[in-house]
């Protein structure tokens, strides 16, 4: 039919650029033909083709980058934008959809009654979507890109349909989501609106596309429709990464998710947020820095201050979880602020998210290895006693709750650092005195937590009490794999971090 | 280029992390092979340390000798591996060596419950202090420091004695506190310097020739100054180190308040002083009230105590008082005493935990109204612990002494009244000192002690040879020292020359004190 239109398509050939995604795209669907089509007893093979053929992409991607085949790019009419940092974000999603499927596995294997195949499905697709948006540079995308996401995770929340915890978590997250959609797209809104008048220099008719979009903000920082649109934006994004004041649904929705569907929100949601964060920042918003640091600063304390201290009287693991990410995202919009004036802050901000994924990640495993029925409900008193009957899972724990609480000689110290040194150099001290108070808050809860699993046994032995560890399933050789793979990485990135310190400073 | 000697310095680290590791994560090694590493582990490392100091003979540029190299990664931010040894830090590196030895050994032959988790702790934290007196590096010196805290809290945590989960927690909490400042200060110090490296010696010139304008000095100062005070327990941030080294376990106890706790004051002596002259000067008079808060207040808190362990963990945080004021005098009198009193405290305090282990190990109490004459049973420990009393309140003939005899000497020169009121410090050392001998070793046996003994099976026995391996070990050195400080008090006083020769002009705007 269209010869034309074919011919142009393999000359411009655009699609090479999102072949991953794509390649995700048809991994889900397979997963769902092979939910279909398999018989029961087979159906434990679905787990392995996801986790199979994510690893096989990730090998793709990493073959490419040795050979240097992934550039700077930009692709249909600018709806794209590729750099590296873009591409190691992609990278890091497919890494953080793996873990999440692995703890999936370990999930639904003890819950025979939950549906097995959607929630690969589910995760595959999100994950292209999340690669999607972190590649987008025109509101288009990223609102579709932003709502996939979302709609996935409503889904994945409620996804332990019968219990209460989850359902009450997934209708939060669903309304609060909705509202936050509905923010940020009026934000967007107002942005285009203003951005095509006629009137204003620098009016542009493509005011969707964050470079001419940049270019107008330039023209008019001062502008207020400017300003309560690109407010309204980042609201949008603030309910995404858990920023003050958009933290409420973080506790209640953290600790009824089920546990894999938690560790996606923390590692790969929160990395989305601040992956857009730092695009708009570095990008269109950046001649709004005048406004945007102090207000973000303000957010940023307000986040740091609340999430630390909302953690101390926790004793639910999860929502301790959920609170103390909040903290993090904290000390990461420091990193976000700093971004404005220090160009490598940026990287600064991409490692700490690294590491952070690489602490949660642990810490959910154990977390996931110790619930029970009804996963919503573990107290830190679950871990009594845990060091003597599982060394290993107590091990794992204190390598990444001391690396969330960012000690020496662990990654998170290191990224830490990093941010600080970046905050630092961006002359943000009074941020940095907050960082700090908040982080020494956090040495509470997070030694609280380790103190539990190691010190307490004196009360096993002299009151008839049998702690939850004792009566443990053994660990699979994958579990032990991946929790043993991602602790030596905490371990080993707080010693050497190769090349990766050459783009810092 | 890498020659013998400069390989020796990272063994003596990486043998010890090495090893600890290896028995942590081992699960099924026999407690008798972790007992043999555990000796070797702290063994080698005494012995390297030895030979280095026999064979120190300093760069005439840098001071520093052993120097190696390595990059970690970091190399862009001005952070690398850099280890070496100076005048300051070489009898530190040495009373390290020793003091881990000790508490090495010592702990071999205390069995615990879980004994070869406590064995690889320790060792771990036994390579961090080790790595922290050898860093050239700010950051790894930092890093190090880190590497040691660790494993105290948790040692802490699991064999303390009563109350250990409060005073690991409050430990910890005052700790990160003052590791987190100190970390900023030395950020802050790195960034307005504007050399771009950690790297201590090109600091050190970069800040010779440019210095920092006066009133960033002023800012990065206390952060330093209230860093590392928290960390050595500078009055009134002390409370949790009494409480800390109650609960501790006693090898953890010796490491800590022997080794660690002279991070800060090292960090000042090293870093901050020399770096931050006009800095250290404004601040200065603040610094020698809090030091005279800690000899003077602490010194009457530490002489109404009855647990023994408890005295203890307060005289020493009393002693920094001393080592403070040394830093205040700011000449090189003073800091060379500082440097001896830093080397002679840590093996002093050190050996008196360790014995104080041993009083309670016959008579099951650290409670010195419940004990009385055990010297009739115990000679030698009884003999061990009074000259171990005696170097810690400062007589002639033990390293402490020469120690506080320079940092009074060095503070006449800057304010005569503050080594009067310091004075009084050695009495009142005297004072709980004396006291606490009497009533362990002398006097008659408490009608409780009667009774325990009595309920014992096997009478009460004197020193065991391994226990009077671990004490003579420390005694020797102290005694050593005491009799012939030159060993230390030489490269001291070359490397201070060379840290700070124009001292003269930093302090000639200071305010002495009347």
């Amino acid at each position: 039919m269209n010869y034309d239109f074919f011919r142009t398509l393999a000359e411009s050939n655009q699609w090479g650029l999102i072949m991953p995604e794509i390649f995700i795209g048809g991994l889900a669907l397979v997963v769902l033909l092979a939910d279909l089509l398999l018989s029961p007893s087979q159906k434990r093979f679905i787990p392995r083709i996801a986790i199979g053929g994510l690893a096989f992409l990730l090998f793709l991607i990493a073959l490419l980058a040795s050979q240097g085949a992934l550039r700077h790019a930009t692709g249909f009419s600018g709806l794209i934008l590729q750099t590296m940092e873009i591409h190691w974000l992609r990278a890091f999603f497919i890494l953080s959809a793996l873990i999440v499927c692995h703890l999936g596995s370990v999930f639904l294997s003890r819950r025979g009654h939950l549906p097995r195949g959607e929630f690969y499905h589910i995760v595959l697709v999100v994950t292209g979507a999340l690669m999607l948006l972190v590649q987008s540079n025109h509101f288009v995308l990223l609102f579709v890109a932003l709502e996939t996401v979302t709609l996935g995770f409503y889904i994945l929340v409620a996804y332990s349909n019968d219990r209460l915890p989850s359902l009450e978590a997934g209708l939060k997250y669903l309304i609060l989501g909705a509202l936050s959609s509905a923010i940020l797209l009026f934000g967007i809104v107002l942005l285009y609106g203003i951005a095509g008048n006629p009137l204003l220099a620098g009016n542009t008719a493509d005011s969707m596309n964050f470079t001419a979009l940049g270019l107008f903000i330039a023209e008019n920082p001062g502008h207020p429709l400017v300003l309560v649109g690109a407010s309204m934006v980042l609201a949008g994004l603030a309910f995404k990464i858990g920023a003050v004041p958009f933290q409420i649904w973080v506790p209640d929705v953290y600790q009824g998710a089920p546990t894999p569907v938690t560790a996606f929100l923390t590692t790969a949601s929160k990395a989305a947020g601040f992956a857009v964060l730092l695009i708009l920042v570095t990008g269109p918003f950046r001649p709004l820095a005048g406004f945007l640091i102090p207000a973000l600063s303000l957010i940023a304390i307000l986040t740091i201050l609340v999430g630390n201290t909302a953690a101390l009287s926790q004793k639910n693991v999860k929502r301790m979880m959920g609170l103390s990410g909040v903290a993090h995202a904290g000390y990461l919009l420091v990193g976000v602020i700093a971004a404005f004036t220090v160009s490598w802050a940026v990287y600064a901000v991409l490692f700490y998210l690294f590491v952070y994924y690489l602490a949660s990640s642990a810490a959910f495993g154990v977390i996931n290895h110790l619930s029970t029925d009804d996963d919503s409900d573990q107290t830190i008193a679950d871990y009594a006693d845990l060091a003597r009957h599982q060394p290993f899972l107590s091990a794992v724990l204190v390598v990444s709750l001391g690396s969330l609480a960012g000690i020496p000689p662990l990654a998170g110290f290191l990224a830490k650092v990093f941010l600080f040194v970046a905050a630092f150099q961006a002359g943000l001290f009074l941020l940095l005195a907050v960082s700090v108070l908040g982080v020494v808050i956090s040495i509470y809860y997070y030694f609280g937590w380790i103190r539990e699993a190691f010190f307490v046994q004196s009360r096993s032995a002299s009151v008839e009490f049998v702690p939850k560890a004792a009566n443990l399933p053994a660990l699979s050789w994958n579990q032990k794999v991946t929790l043993g793979l991602l602790t030596a990485l905490t371990i080993i990135l707080g010693f050497y971090v190769g090349g990766i310190g050459s783009l810092m400073g | 280029m890498p020659t013998f000697s400069t390989i020796l310095l990272p063994l003596s680290i990486a043998i010890p992390l090495g090893i600890g590791l290896f028995v942590v994560f081992t699960q099924k090694l026999p407690n008798r092979v972790a007992r043999v590493l555990t000796q070797i582990a702290v063994g080698l490392p005494l012995l390297i340390a030895l030979s280095l100091a026999l064979n120190f003979t300093p760069d005439p540029e840098t001071g520093y000798a052993f120097f190696s190299r390595t990059n970690t990664g970091l190399e862009t931010l001005g952070i690398t591996l850099a280890l070496g040894l100076n005048g300051i830090s070489l009898p530190l590196f040495v009373m390290a060596a020793l003091v881990g030895a000790s508490a090495g050994i010592f702990a071999v032959h205390r069995k615990t419950e879980r004994h070869r988790l406590f064995l690889g702790l320790l060792l771990i934290m036994h390579s961090g202090l080790l790595g922290l007196f050898a860093s050239v590096d700010v950051f790894f010196f930092y890093f190090f420091h880190e590497l040691a805290l660790i494993p105290t809290f948790i040692m802490i945590g699991i064999w303390g004695s009563s109350a250990r989960r409060l005073a690991a927690m409050e430990m910890t909490i005052y700790l990160t506190l003052g590791a987190l400042l100190s970390l900023l200060g030395l950020i802050a110090l790195y960034w307005q310097s504007g050399a771009q490296t950690f790297d201590l010696i090109a600091l050190r010139e970069h800040l010779a020739s440019q210095p920092l304008r006066e009133s960033f000095q002023g800012v990065i100062f206390p952060l330093l100054l209230f860093g590392f005070g928290i960390l050595v327990s500078l009055f009134p941030l002390h409370s949790w180190a009494p409480r800390g080294y109650a609960a501790a376990p006693t090898a953890t106890a010796m490491l800590h308040a022997g080794v660690l706790k002279k991070f800060g004051l090292y960090g000042l002596l090293q870093i901050s002083v020399p770096l931050i002259p006009a800095g250290a000067a404004q601040w200065a008079p603040t610094l020698a009230v809090l030091a005279l808060c800690n000899i003077l207040i602490i010194g009457f808190i530490t002489m109404a105590q009855r647990d023994l362990k408890q005295m203890l963990g307060f005289s020493s945080v009393m002693h920094m008082g001393y080592i403070f004021l040394g830093i205040v005098s700011f000449n090189l009198i003073g800091h060379g005493g500082a440097v001896i009193l830093m080397f002679a405290h840590g093996l002093s305090v050190a050996l008196l935990f360790l014995l104080a282990d041993c009083v309670r190990e016959r008579t099951r109490t650290y409670d010195m109204q419940e004990m009385g004459g055990l010297a009739q049973h115990t000679p030698i420990l009884a003999a061990f612990f009074i000259a171990a009393m005696f170097a810690s309140i400062g007589l002639p003939g033990f390293a402490n002494f020469w120690g506080e005899f320079t940092i009074f000497l060095g503070l006449w020169e800057y304010s005569p009244i503050l080594v009067a009121l310091a004075a009084i410090g050695i009495i009142i050392s005297a004072i709980y000192g004396l006291r606490a001998v009497a009533a362990i070793f002398y006097g008659s046996e408490t009608d409780a002690l009667t009774k325990k003994i009595k309920n014992r099976e096997e009478p009460i026995t004197d020193l065991v040879p391994v226990e009077r391996i671990a004490a003579g070990l420390l005694f020797v050195a102290l005694l050593w020292i005491g009799i012939y400080p030159k060993p230390i008090s030489d490269p001291a006083n070359e490397a201070l020359m060379l840290v700070a020769p124009p001292k003269v002009e930093s302090i000639a705007h200071i305010e002495p004190l009347p």
